[in-house]
This record gives C-alpha cells, sequence and structure tokens, in this order.
C-alpha cells in the first residue's frame, strides 16, 4: 500500500515506515534512468509532480512507453497506474505506442488551419501513405497532430524531429521528402 | 439571514451557501451535473447558470453559475430568465452531441439525471446530425458495467472515487473530445465504495452489473424501507422485487447514517437472497439407507413435510417432558423480534447467544462501553465531524466500511478549518482542494495491519492484539496518571502514545474507534481506559464508535436474559449440557435460530454438540452446514422478506419492512414459533401464560410489545413503526410506483385472470400501486420521486436542505444503555507484552469486506472476489521461511492444515499472521482454542516475466491505450 504521508507525520518512524515490500518492477528502471528521475524528484513539491519528467525519462532510452514501463514508473514513484496513464495520454509527446525513428508533428491548430493546413496534412498523408496517429510500414514516419507549435506568423508549421519547417506548402512538403529521399 | 429575490419572489435563506444549493432547498428546480451535495462545487459542467442583477434597475443581468455564486443580502436572480434558459438549452444541446440516442436500451433510462435535466432544460429536439465518437468500454468486475459511450464527462465520478473514497485506480485519462473515465486496464475496480459509482453517475456509464443480469425499471420494482444487514453500521437501502426475485439494492437516504453512500457489500450483496440454497418448504429429514449411492450411513434425505405437520412437531417441543431439556440458539444476525420469539419459545433459562464464547464476552464488552457514561454513540455525520481520531485494533474499511468512508472525510476537517480561515466557502471544491498541501487532521491507527485508510493516517502502529491493547492502555495512562502505567512499551510507542494522547486532549471533536476485529477483549478493556481518562479530561462523554461484526449484535447482547446462573450464554455451555445430558440420561432438543455452528465454534466440537442432540430444529434462510444435520427445518425470511428490528454499532434500534412476501411456505422465524405455540395451546388444556402470550401473537407489533415490556433496555422500540394502522387521507403508503406497469398481465404465463395482491394486515405499507406515494414519513419512503426528477437525485425533494436531515424526522430510536452495576473504576490488567514464537506463529482474524460475511457470500460477485483473500505474513518471516508476495503457503493449526496465498507485509511484526476468516471454501478456525500455527511454503508463485532492459530498437511489445 503506498503511502504517501508528506506531513502532518509526527511519530516515530520505527512505527509508522518500515520499509516496503518490493513490488514486481523493482528491477525494471535501470540505474541510469533511476538516477535521472531521482535527480527530478527534490526539483517538485510532491512526486505526483514528477510523473511527467519520469515518463520523458525513460522514453528517452526506450522510445515509447510500454503498459510495462508505465507500471514500472508508477511503483517507483508510489503513484497510482491509473493516475500516471491519465498523465500519459494527457500529453501528446508521451507515447503510449510504438512510433517510427521519426515524428512528424503537424499543427493543427487554428492559425495553421486559416493558412492551409488541412491541405498541408492532406499531402503529408497521400506523400507518407498514413492516416495521423499512424507509423510508416518502414518503421521511418510517425504522423501526429499537434496543437500549436509556437511559430504561427510562419504558418502552417511542422516539426520533423527536432527540425521545423516553416511556411508549408504542398510543393514544399514534396521538396523536404525529396530531399529526406535523395 | 440574508433575504433574497428569486424570480420576483423573496426567500430567506442560510447564509454562506451556493445558490445552487440554495435554491434546491427552496425546492426550484435548476439543473445541474458537475455537483453534488457531498462533494461540493467545481463550476466545470456549466449547467446552472442563473441570471443574476446588479440592483431593481437592472434589466438585463449577467449570467452566473449558481454552484459557484455565494448567495448574498438582497441578491435578485432569475432561473427563467430567457438568456439563462437559452444558456442552459445550449450547454445540454451540446453534451448531447456525443450522447448516444438509446434510452430504451440504457438502464439508467427512467432514473437517469441526464433524462431530467435535459427535460428541465428544454433541449428536446436534436438538430445534430454527425458522427459520434465512440469509446471501448472495460471489465470493471462483477459488479459494475461500463459504456462509456454514454458520459457527458462531468467528473463526478473521478471526483467520488478518487477524492471522496480514497480509490487510486479509476482516472480520467486522455483528452478533449476523447476524455475516457476508466482503468489503466480491464479489472475489478479495488475500492469497496466502487458501487456507488452507479447512483453518482448523472447517466448510463457505470451501471449495476448484478441488477443487468435481471433486470426491470425502476418503475416497475416494488420496494420497501429496508435496513442492511451485511454488517452494523445499519445503512438504509431500497431493495427492489420483481416476479418474487430481488432485483437489485440501492442507497435509501438517512441523514445520520448512511447519506447518500453504501458499500459493496451492502449493494451487491443482496444476491443470497435468490441462491439456489434458499429454503422454502418445511422440512423433516428421515434416514433410509439409500442403495448404490456414496451416502454415508449418517446421511440424511429431506423430504418435504407440510407446514401443518412441522408445526405440529415444533409443538411437541413444547409439552412438559421431564426426559429432555429443549435449548434455545440465536443468532447476531436475526432480528430482535426472531430472537424473543425463541428465548420466550424456550425459556429465559434455555436461551443462548448461538456465538463463541470469545464472541459473547466481546459482546458483552462492547455493550457495557456503550452503555458507560464516560462514552457517546456518534452518528456517521459526528464520525466525518471528529478532528482527531484513534483507531484501536479495528479494521473498519473491512467490518464496517461506512463508518471507514466517513473517517475519510474527518481527515479533511483540518483543511476546511483552514479554508473557514480564509474566508473560503468549503463547498469550494475546487479551491479548498488547492489549499491541501497535505495537512490532515490527525488520524491514528493502531491494528493488525496497515489496513486501507493506511493512506490518510497520521500514525500507524501494526502489532499483535496484546501489544495494541497495551498501547491503549497507554494513552489512557497519558491522558490521566492516575490510569494504570504500562511498563515496557518501547521508546517509539511511548512518544506515539503521548502523541495520540494530545491530538485527543487538544481536539474539538476527538473520537475513538475500536471494537470486536481483534476478538480481544484487553482492547475493550484498554479503551475503557482511555474513554474514562478523556471524558474526565472533557468533562463529557467522548465520541466512540463500537464495532460488532453482525447486523444485530448489539440488539442479541440486550436480549441476553439476567439469570444469575448463565453469565454468558454462550455455544461452549451447550456443548458442554449436551454432554452432560447425554451422561444424565437426558436427550437435548436444539431450535436452532438463523445460526450456522459451524462458523462459529471449532467444527469438531460443533459436530459433536449436533450428534448428541436428541433432536435438531432449525430455521434458516440458507441450506448452512448447520441445516444439513438437522431434523426439521424451517424456511424463514431473509431480511427484504421480513419485517424486524436491528440494533445497530450506534445503538439505534432500526425497524424494516419487506419489500415481498417469501415465495412458498417462507415467513419470520417468529411466526413459525408462534405457530407452534398456538397449535400448542390449541391442543392442550394447560399450558404456560408465556406460550398462550406468543400464541395470540399476531403482529410484529405484537412482538415488539411484549419485547418491550420484557427487556428494560429495549424501552420505546415498539413505538419506533409508525403504527400498522396508520394511513394517509386514508391510504396505506403504496410498494409500487404510481406507473408500475404489468400488473394485470404479468403472470398471464400461469393464469390469465388476474393474481389477486397480497394483503400486508402487518404494516402501513400495501403490496399495490395503489396508495399513498411522495408524502409517506421518511421511516415509510423506500423511493424518493417527484415531478421531473425520476433519478434518486429527487431525494433533494424530501431534505430539510440538500444534503441535510430527512423532512419528517429520520427513522429509528436511538437507545440509551444503562450500565448494570456501579463504576468500576480503571480497568488494571494489562496483558504481558507479545513474544514472537517463530515455530509457531500467532493467528490473528483478519475480515474482508468481500469474504467474511456468511450471507453475502452467497451473492455470486462477492464469491468472486472472496477469493482475492490473502494470508498476512509478515516479510521478516517470509524471509526466514523463504516465502514470497503471492507464493501459496500452508499454515497447519493443531490437526487442521490450511492452504491460502500469502501476501507479505512489511509492517506486521514477526511471529504472527493475520488469517481471513469466513472465507467460502476455507474451514472455520476457532481461534478460542487454538490461535497458534505453522507456517509453510506450498507452492512458489508464478512470476510475471518483466524485462529489465529498456529495449534498443523500436520495441515489439504489446502497448497502447483504449
Amino acid at each position: 500500500m503506498a503511502r504517501t504521508i508528506e506531513k502532518a507525520v509526527t511519530v516515530e518512524p520505527e512505527i509508522i515506515a518500515r520499509e516496503k515490500v518490493p513490488g514486481p518492477y523493482a528491477n525494471y528502471l535501470t540505474a541510469q534512468e533511476k538516477a535521472e528521475i531521482d535527480h527530478e524528484i527534490p526539483r517538485y513539491e510532491t512526486k505526483r509532480a514528477v510523473g511527467i519528467d519520469a515518463l520523458k525519462i525513460v522514453q528517452k532510452y526506450r522510445g515509447w512507453i510500454s503498459d510495462d514501463t508505465l507500471k514500472a514508473v508508477a511503483e517507483y514513484l508510489s503513484l497510482s497506474v491509473a493516475e500516471l496513464e491519465g498523465v500519459a495520454t494527457f500529453y501528446t509527446l508521451i507515447f503510449r505506442e510504438p512510433v517510427g525513428r521519426q515524428v512528424i508533428y503537424y499543427c493543427d491548430s487554428v492559425s495553421c488551419w486559416i493558412m492551409g493546413g488541412e491541405q498541408v496534412r492532406a499531402k503529408l498523408e497521400e506523400h507518407l501513405g498514413i492516416k495521423p496517429g499512424e507509423t510508416t510500414a518502414d518503421g521511418e514516419y510517425t504522423l501526429i497532430p499537434i496543437q500549436c507549435l509556437g511559430d504561427c506568423d510562419k504558418a502552417p508549421v511542422m516539426m520533423v524531429g527536432e527540425q521545423m519547417h516553416r511556411h508549408l506548402s504542398c510543393e514544399k512538403i514534396r521538396e523536404i521528402f525529396a530531399g529526406e529521399n535523395a | 439571514m440574508p433575504k433574497i429575490k428569486i424570480d420576483g419572489k423573496e426567500y430567506e435563506v442560510e447564509a454562506g451557501q451556493n445558490l445552487l444549493h440554495t435554491c434546491l432547498s427552496l425546492g426550484l428546480d435548476l439543473p445541474y451535473f458537475c455537483w453534488h451535495p457531498e462533494m461540493g462545487s467545481v463550476g466545470a459542467c456549466r449547467q446552472c447558470a442563473v441570471t443574476q442583477y446588479a440592483n431593481e434597475e437592472d434589466e438585463r443581468g449577467r449570467l452566473v453559475m449558481g454552484c459557484m455564486t455565494p448567495v448574498t443580502d438582497g441578491g435578485i436572480y432569475s432561473i427563467g430568465d430567457q438568456s439563462a434558459q437559452d444558456f442552459r438549452s445550449a450547454v445540454i444541446e451540446d453534451l448531447m452531441t456525443n450522447h448516444p440516442h438509446d434510452c430504451p436500451v440504457c438502464e439508467e433510462g427512467g432514473e437517469c439525471h441526464l433524462q431530467d435535466m435535459t427535460e428541465m432544460s428544454g433541449h428536446t429536439v436534436r438538430y445534430y446530425e454527425g458522427s459520434k465518437r465512440t469509446h471501448v468500454n472495460q471489465d470493471l468486475g462483477p459488479f459494475i458495467n461500463h459504456e462509456m459511450n454514454r458520459c457527458i464527462t462531468c467528473y463526478r465520478c473521478v471526483r467520488y472515487y478518487r477524492e471522496y473514497a480514497g480509490g487510486t485506480d479509476l482516472a480520467a485519462l486522455g483528452r478533449n473530445y476523447q476524455v475516457y473515465f476508466g482503468r489503466q486496464q480491464d479489472g475489478a475496480l479495488e475500492s469497496e465504495f466502487a458501487g456507488n459509482l452507479v447512483e453518482v453517475c448523472p447517466t448510463g456509464v457505470f451501471t449495476d452489473k448484478t441488477f443487468s443480469g435481471h433486470y426491470a425499471r425502476k418503475w416497475d420494482l416494488q420496494t420497501a424501507p429496508s435496513v442492511c444487514n451485511h454488517c452494523a453500521v445499519g445503512c438504509n437501502t431500497t431493495p427492489g422485487e420483481r416476479y418474487g426475485a430481488l432485483r437489485r439494492v440501492v442507497n435509501r437516504y438517512h441523514g445520520d447514517i448512511n447519506g447518500y453512500f453504501l458499500c459493496d457489500r451492502g449493494r451487491f450483496g443482496y444476491e443470497y437472497v435468490n441462491s439456489e440454497l434458499r429454503l422454502k418448504r418445511v422440512l423433516g429429514a428421515a434416514e433410509k439407507d439409500l442403495l448404490a449411492t456414496t451416502a454415508t450411513k449418517d446421511t440424511k434425505v429431506f423430504p418435504e413435510i407440510s407446514p401443518q405437520k412441522g408445526v405440529q412437531k415444533l409443538a411437541e417441543l413444547l409439552s412438559p417432558d421431564s426426559a429432555r431439556q429443549v435449548i434455545g440458539i440465536g443468532s447476531p444476525r436475526a432480528t430482535l423480534e426472531n430472537n424473543f420469539a425463541l428465548r420466550q419459545f424456550v425459556g429465559d433459562e434455555n436461551f443462548y447467544l448461538g456465538v463463541s464464547p470469545r464472541a459473547a464476552s466481546l459482546m458483552e464488552g462492547c455493550k457495557s462501553l456503550h452503555a458507560s457514561p464516560d462514552t457517546r454513540s456518534p452518528t456517521i455525520p459526528d464520525i466525518e465531524a471528529a478532528d482527531a481520531v484513534f483507531i484501536l485494533g479495528e479494521d473498519v474499511s473491512n467490518t464496517a466500511p461506512r463508518v471507514a468512508l466517513a473517517l475519510r472525510q474527518s481527515v479533511r476537517n483540518a483543511v476546511l478549518d483552514k479554508a473557514r480561515k480564509l474566508k473560503i466557502p468549503t463547498w469550494q471544491d475546487a479551491a479548498v482542494r488547492q489549499l491541501d498541501d497535505g495537512e490532515r487532521s490527525p488520524l491514528f491507527i493502531a491494528a493488525t495491519e496497515p489496513t486501507r485508510l493506511a493512506d490518510v493516517v497520521s500514525g500507524l502502529l501494526v502489532a499483535a492484539p496484546q501489544d495494541l491493547a497495551r498501547f491503549g492502555f497507554a494513552v489512557a495512562h497519558t491522558i490521566d496518571p492516575s490510569a494504570p502505567a504500562v511498563t515496557g512499551l518501547s521508546q517509539p510507542q511511548q512518544r506515539a502514545a503521548v502523541q495520540v494522547a494530545e491530538w485527543l486532549m487538544s481536539a474539538r471533536n476527538p473520537l475513538l474507534v475500536t471494537g470486536s476485529g481483534c476478538q480481544s477483549e484487553d482492547i475493550i478493556e484498554a479503551s475503557r481506559n482511555i474513554t474514562r481518562a478523556l471524558a474526565k479530561h472533557r468533562a463529557a462523554p467522548v465520541n466512540t464508535c463500537i464495532v460488532q461484526p453482525e447486523a444485530n449484535s448489539l440488539g442479541l447482547s440486550l436480549l441476553q436474559p439476567e439469570t444469575p446462573t448463565a453469565h454468558q450464554q454462550h455455544l461452549m455451555q451447550v456443548a458442554q449440557l449436551v454432554e452432560e445430558n447425554q451422561e444424565a440420561g437426558l436427550g437435548t432438543c436444539l431450535v436452532i435460530l438463523e445460526n450456522d455452528l459451524f462458523t462459529r465454534i471449532d467444527p469438531h466440537i460443533a459436530e459433536r454438540l449436533i450428534r448428541g442432540a436428541k433432536t435438531v430444529v432449525v430455521l434458516d434462510v440458507l441450506l448452512t452446514g448447520t441445516t444439513q444435520r438437522a431434523d426439521l427445518i424451517f424456511p424463514a425470511s431473509a431480511v427484504v422478506e421480513s419485517q424486524g428490528t436491528f440494533v445497530s454499532n450506534e445503538g439505534r434500534a432500526q425497524h424494516f419492512y419487506p419489500v415481498y412476501e417469501g415465495s412458498d411456505y417462507i415467513q419470520e422465524s417468529w411466526r413459525w414459533l408462534a405457530d407452534a405455540a398456538l397449535y400448542f395451546c390449541q391442543h392442550n388444556t394447560e399450558f404456560p401464560p408465556h406460550i398462550e402470550a406468543m400464541a395470540n401473537w399476531e403482529h410484529t407489533a405484537d412482538v415488539d410489545a411484549a419485547l418491550q415490556n420484557a427487556v428494560p433496555g429495549l424501552a420505546g422500540i415498539s413505538e419506533i413503526p409508525p403504527d400498522r394502522n396508520f394511513r394517509i387521507s386514508g391510504l396505506k403508503v403504496a410498494r409500487q410506483t404510481h406507473r408500475y406497469s404489468g400488473r394485470t398481465a404479468m403472470y398471464a404465463n400461469l393464469c390469465v385472470a388476474e393474481k389477486k395482491q397480497p394483503v400486508d394486515d402487518d404494516s402501513p405499507l400495501s403490496y399495490s400501486m395503489e396508495g399513498a406515494h411522495s408524502e409517506a414519513p421518511p421511516a415509510l419512503a423506500s423511493s424518493s420521486w417527484a415531478p421531473g426528477w425520476n433519478s434518486n437525485q429527487s431525494i433533494n425533494k424530501f431534505q430539510d436542505e440538500v444534503g441535510g436531515h430527512l423532512r419528517g424526522g429520520e427513522s429509528g430510536l436511538r437507545l440509551t444503555l444503562e450500565e448494570a452495576g456501579s463504576d468500576s473504576g480503571w480497568k488494571t490488567e494489562i496483558p504481558n507484552a507479545f513474544a514472537a514464537d517463530p515455530e509457531q506463529l500467532l493467528i490473528v482474524p483478519r475480515y474482508c469486506v468481500f469474504g467474511s460475511d456468511e450471507l453475502s457470500n452467497e451473492a455470486p460477485g462477492v464469491r468472486e472476489l472472496s477469493a482475492r483473500a490473502k494470508l498476512l505474513v509478515s516479510s521478516l518471516d517470509a524471509d526466514r521461511l523463504d516465502i514470497r508476495n503471492h507464493d501459496r503457503v500452508g499454515l497447519q493449526i493443531r490437526d487442521q492444515d490450511l492452504e491460502l496465498d500469502a501476501e507479505l507485509c512489511a509492517d506486521l511484526p514477526a511471529g504472527m499472521v493475520c488469517l481471513p476468516m469466513g472465507i467460502p471454501g476455507l474451514p472455520h478456525i476457532d481461534l478460542d482454542i487454538s490461535a497458534y500455527a505453522g507456517l509453510r511454503l506450498v507452492q512458489r508463485a508464478a512470476t510475471a516475466p518483466v524485462s529489465r532492459n529498456p529495449s534498443p530498437d523500436i520495441a515489439p511489445e504489446t502497448g497502447g491505450q483504449q
């Protein structure tokens, strides 16, 4: 049973905080992952708040968050799996399914939509042969919509991996991927 | 009190409340979703919009959310203003774009808050023609259906489940249009209060799965006011029947007890009533040689006999016969009336309590603590209001779950106080939760395991019962140094005792929770000292919640006859008596009332007891181990088929009514006994006066009248139920709704003529749709309904204020128990400290909300979950014996060998294990006889393969969410 008494504990630890029985995921995370998560813990008021960072850290090494990984992180932070799943499924940048080597985030928010974002998305779908949320058969690209990349004055925009692409048009999409393929 | 004006009408209202609460309390209709009287306001759904005007000249006003707006003196509001109406209608229209058009096949239909609010808001035509978002549903276990497509995203479910009930496995997942309320993966919801989701959800996302199996619309159910019999809290329930079968149980609001919520044992344990093990006919055992069977020589067959024949045989026990003794064995799960009838039938001196010696002594101890001038019995709202709680030796989450839910609210008092100081209204739920930085009102648990309240404790002591008692004695001594001191306490325990004492002494509303859960008299004695010390310190009685195991434990202890010879009339005395009679050549006839002796005492002793008896008569609801060995069996009514009275932990005598008549020859046990008395009087010329009196019992009221004359502690109980001649405008109160359907045709498959409705001479209720409906006083009102309010939320219309007391007075009578004898002073017998023996582990009883209650175990869902019951083993012992979590282990107790799964607990001291009690499939272990066992590993649990390293490439694991 998780004991999350962070305050108002005035009784001796001998009584109230014996060591926990190790859970089934005690050896799941690597020492490196644990060290990086531990580094984040003191930076937040509660362990709950570390959830997003912990998921990002683990995802960095594993590419995505599998059910087992989710449970391991929840166990490590003494959070309920359901609560951490709430976090994982809320944020676009946490992947709960395997993704391609490069993730394409195209903006589907209002500025990009006004500037022709829908045509850009259609072109991307056509070029890659996948729908949003899917990964190409060769495991190269995953297409994910995102709400605003903070570059509205250069709309429509998308991000491929870490690389921003601005002032997009169908022509430009062709060019970008032509270059990649070359 | 502020004066406000709503739609031109002036009202004087309670200060400090929000406008929605105020409007509903005034009886005005204002739609809402996310708000709940127990959970306060978050202003999320925008459904309760009203127009607020700046002053009399302001004609335009502005929209405000009712639930977020404090009422202010001179405030001018309008519910009916067109702009507010349009706004509310538009909000519903938006919610409806994704809500399926499945009301005809939805089980919420007809009692759906969303239907009611949609009608109320005036959005009656759908214009949206687009597609609707859909979800995959989850299997949430045996009790609850999941249909996420119906969700309107009000967040009530997670607010209730996580914040109110402390559950962790339900969450809001996803975002935007794809918000999903569910578990991380399929599986039974873990909280024992999950069933309330069925009533908390304003639409049909969470519905009652047990009800689905035999569904009927709310208006087609016949209902009556009933009381839960699955623990001793006494929650009020509304069971519903159709076609002679019990279909479901829902909460029946009681402002002093359950409020809006039940536990899942109470809500879903009802199916035992429909079980195949139900006794419906009178059976007389015959010994026959059964050819070509595996039956042993003693195997009895039970041919049916006529009720007349059965009663005649029962009446034979009344004729004086010096060659035999007739013994009555009562039961803490039977009503006062049934137990009293048995006591009268066999005579005071021959009436026994039907429990083990330890249980009898604990019942006596609890009763006496109740009666002590130092204690006061708290209601559930009193428990919620406690600002320092000390739980001594009781796992309330499993023995009195509704109390645990109230305790979970009590720890929030520190935050609520802080909010009050900052002038934040306590109904501003989101704001108050924002304030919560982990500060809690102290809750200290001293128990044999951490319990499910461990996530909100301020301190926890897990120890053997004798050490818990010692700790309790130490707390008492700290409060009042004249109380006996405990020597040899460890330093941390000593410091904790000082801390607990300080908490209790400085609190405004301290609360002690104790009970018989550890089966330890020492704990009751220690509680005595604590209440005595604290009452002296406060110069006022101390709120003390005394938990007993069964629906009528306290009631039965009040019936214990005051005979000088038999102080404690327990089953071991019966066993001894049977043996003595055997030796003296006397026959013993046992009349066993609603009791399975094999679950009370050592099964071998129970076997000897029954074998040694000349005749065994059993009156019971289900076929039990005891019934199978009887010579004569009478079918007894289950609670939902009876009228009767239970006395709850609180000391409240509560009367309940039959929802329907039991099938075949089922009737209340007291009627069988009274029938026998009548037969005896008709066929004999001489009969004792108490049998003659019994022969004249016709109505429950007659038994209650006799009961209150015979038992001083029960004065006033015959006045609890409204008189059976009570009428409203000449009418009885109807058990069926005004739109109950199919009455003329529902049995047409059997007979085309309309079946006559049964006549109820015994109560002011009728088995009919004719009669008074919504006007009934709370004691007779089973189901609330008001025009436009078909869901359970209609209870608003029957409360003095929303979430307050029912108009017409809460039902039940709080008994005032008198202490027998004078004040006995301090309890001085402090037990020795527990000494662990690695070879012989101490067995401590462990109770399971699903599994430790005899009757609810016959409900399939409860039985399914009872298989989760595990043996709690200390990590220290486990390491020594090489036992890991979930391993199969063997427990050797004298000649008995049990096998079950182990659950490791690091908090548990070495040398003790907690054994789940009453679990189906496990023999009863009589801890009075031997409480020590050897432990060994039987089989290693299969461990789930868990990959330890991050995959170098894209992992092929099957992941993904729903």
